[in-house]
């Protein structure tokens, strides 16, 4: 199994995304490692792709810029194998150019790839269930995780099917739409959490968690972990558009950090005797 | 309806290796409700929907419309011409035949809200005409390229009381407003439909839009045999994403006696800048290799990697990295060839079918009558052309794009100069 479930072992995991190579290379290096100082238990790892269909404008800008700076399939196994981070991390792209690597048709050579430079699992935003059989095969061949979304609307036999798929954890979309970071958050959450409970697998909320209150209100709610991407987005875009010292932006990526492990460690001490329960 | 399905899929969803539902996962319910509604009232015609369509496609479309025969184009090429006149259609151009049946669907599916993307303009003015028609509430949304390309199409949508987002990402084309329409729905899929604009996306759209259009080629085989009295040797239409080509081709696909070709974009070159990630075309039948691309695997424009290149055409509705699956499976099998022309040929037929026949056509169009001009001479003896839609939304383009080349049959362009500021 891949290092994953244990980074949900110990209370709520704090899972933050970037865009690898946003806005440069050796920027991007130095904010994801700002990412585990401020305390991420797993890190999600964007591979850009030129058509982000569900993406919002934060992270298609992202995109945008890290293809503009030279990102390629191959260069991002590069900046996996340059990172100096020891938390298991996960690729998030589509699926197009998983399927287009290497010589051999289909996924397995990016997996393996992806297993050789020490990557965890996926998470691929237009791969449904009904079409993961070949990347999912590759990936219990390696032993990386895949990890889906469940969306607000998903339910019944649906539900079902991707749950009988996922391994790693379940992606929780908060809401539906796009990614991009909101000033709250939704009802919708809970629903999904509850019809999630009977599934042993570690649920982690994201789209739209941008602050420490926020954090605190999802896992008081029963998540096993948060995800936040736009709003780490948002601090390396406004910095590099400002002109800051990359210094500067990585030391407010740690702190946006620990403000969100802060608030989810506040969250999970309202549900400990809970917690002690089970 | 369900004898419109003569090329149908391979398996659901799937023709050969092609097809598919690529798409995030919020869609999902969403594409199963369509894909439930699809089947019942397109193909079992549940509460009489396909008899509305029909009736309305007549009363408001203008329903059954010619097949003509091209005396001039005849007589130059010495065989029989014959030109299926979508043009003629309401709005001028076959968009309406999907845009009509998807909006009425979207009403008996209780949808409250319809969402479009357009290129040319051709769709999104055929989608805010209908849901002008039928009551229905339409946002569009539009490269801002395509935008300032397409003044008078924008103009049209907004007359019918559609909105039209402009799309700034990219290069501001086709492909990035697809995208951000994608995402549109994605945010508010319960109450919003996407009129998809051709016979590409996740399944049901590919199938669904093919079997709106099919009347194309059944209205052309039923009026070859009263008018004729012998189907074609060869049936032309021009291929963007490949509705009206789908459309033209669907009831003569069994009829392995009637030859094929899907005339795509060969643009100012079929060579790609690798480096630049541009492919100076749209030939994606004729160059692209099989990807994924909004919500389906299909042949594709990419680089080495996998990311989808930005296409050209001078034809702004024939500008896509992609093409439908179905016309991809029958490249792959055969029985369609996927042939181009450039910009160049394109232009020049602009120019001819507007002073042989008194026809002007869409730059879409001009493709397929570029190539019957190269090639007919392996065409055989009856060729029946689809006139996609009509030359009037691209006026302005043709002016610019006319004035940097030397076709010796157009206009004296140093009078137009003036007139296009």
């Amino acid at each position: 199994m891949s290092r994953i479930p244990e980074a949900f072992a110990d209370g709520p995991a704090f899972v933050p995304y970037l865009a690898a190579g946003d806005p440069n290379y050796e920027d991007s290096l130095r904010y994801v490692e700002a990412l585990e100082a401020g305390g991420a238990d797993v890190i999600e790892l964007g591979l850009p792709f030129s058509e982000p269909i569900a993406e919002g404008p934060t992270i298609q800008s992202a995109v945008v810029r890290s293809l503009e700076g030279g990102m390629t399939p191959r260069r991002f196994f590069e900046f996996v194998e340059d990172l100096d981070v020891s938390v298991p991390l996960v690729c998030m792209t589509y699926y197009n150019l998983i399927y287009q690597f290497g010589e051999e048709e289909g996924p397995r050579p990016f997996v393996e790839k992806a297993a050789e430079v020490g990557l965890d699992g996926f998470v691929v935003p237009d791969l449904p269930a009904e079409e993961a059989d070949p990347l999912r095969d590759a990936c219990d061949e390696f032993d990386l995780d895949l990890i889906f979304i469940v969306a607000p609307t998903t339910k019944g036999e649906r539900l079902q099917r991707i749950m009988s798929q996922v391994s790693g954890y379940v992606y929780v979309q908060a809401r539906l739409g796009v990614t991009g970071a909101q000033a709250d958050v939704s009802d919708q959450t809970t629903d999904s959490l509850s019809r999630l409970s009977a599934w042993d697998v570690p649920k982690a909320v994201g789209f739209g968690i941008s602050s420490g209150d926020h954090a605190e209100r999802i896992v008081a709610g029963g998540a096993d972990g948060i995800i936040v991407g736009s709003a780490l987005v948002d601090i390396v875009a406004q910095g590099h558009e400002a002109g800051d010292d990359p210094a500067e932006i990585a030391r407010r990526l740690t702190d946006l950090s620990e403000e969100l492990v802060a608030g989810a460690g506040r969250g999970f001490a309202q549900r400990v005797p809970k917690a002690e329960r089970t | 309806m369900s004898e419109a399905s003569e090329t149908d899929e391979t398996r659901p969803g799937k023709f050969g290796e092609y097809g598919g539902q690529y798409v995030p996962e919020a869609l999902m319910p969403a594409i199963e409700e369509l894909t439930d509604a699809y089947q019942r009232y397109v193909l079992d015609n549940e509460d009489g929907f396909m008899d509305e369509f029909r009736q309305r496609l007549r009363d408001f479309g203008g329903r059954p419309i010619p097949l003509q025969r091209a005396d001039r184009l005849s007589e130059r090429y010495d065989r029989e011409v014959y030109l299926k006149r979508e043009d003629l259609l309401h709005g001028g151009a076959h968009k309406l035949n999907n845009a009509l049946g998807q909006v009425l669907l979207a009403k008996y599916m209780g949808k409250e809200r319809i969402v479009a993307e357009t290129g040319a303009g051709q769709h999104g003015t055929a989608t805010a005409m209908a849901a002008a028609h039928l009551d229905v509430p339409c946002e569009i949304y539009m490269g801002e390229r395509d935008i300032n390309r397409q003044r008078p199409n924008v103009f049209r949508m907004r007359l019918n009381g559609s909105e039209v987002n402009p799309v700034t990402t990219g290069r501001g084309t086709l492909k990035e407003a697809i995208s951000e329409t994608m995402r549109d729905w994605a945010t508010n899929v319960e109450d919003t439909h996407y009129v998809i604009g051709s016979i590409v996306g996740p399944h049901p759209f590919p199938a669904m839009v093919r079997d709106f259009h099919s009347v194309i080629s059944k209205e052309a085989k039923r009026q070859f045999d009263e008018q004729v009295g012998t189907q074609p040797d060869a049936v032309l239409a021009c291929a963007g994403g490949g509705s009206n080509t789908m459309g033209a081709f669907a009831a003569f696909v069994p009829d392995e006696s009637v030859g094929l070709y899907a005339v795509e974009a060969g643009g100012s070159s079929l060579t790609v800048d690798e480096e630049a990630g541009v492919a100076p075309n749209s030939a994606s039948l004729s160059t692209g290799t099989e990807g994924v691309l909004h919500g389906a695997r299909t042949k594709v424009l990419q680089d080495r990697d996998g990311q989808i290149m930005e296409s050209h055409s001078v034809s702004s509705g024939l500008d896509y990295a992609g093409v439908g699956p179905e016309l991809a499976h029958l490249v792959d099998t055969g029985r369609v060839h996927a042939v181009n022309v450039d910009d160049d040929a394109a232009l020049t037929e602009f120019h001819r079918l507007s002073q042989l026949e008194g026809i002007i056509p869409a730059l879409e169009t001009a493709h397929a009558f570029a190539f019957l001009e190269r090639d007919h001479e392996s065409l055989g003896e009856t060729v029946m052309v689809n006139v996609s839609g009509r030359g009037d939304k691209d006026l302005e383009a043709a002016i610019e794009e006319t004035a940097k080349r030397d076709i010796d049959i157009a206009p004296d362009m140093s009078v137009f100069q003036g007139a296009m500021r």
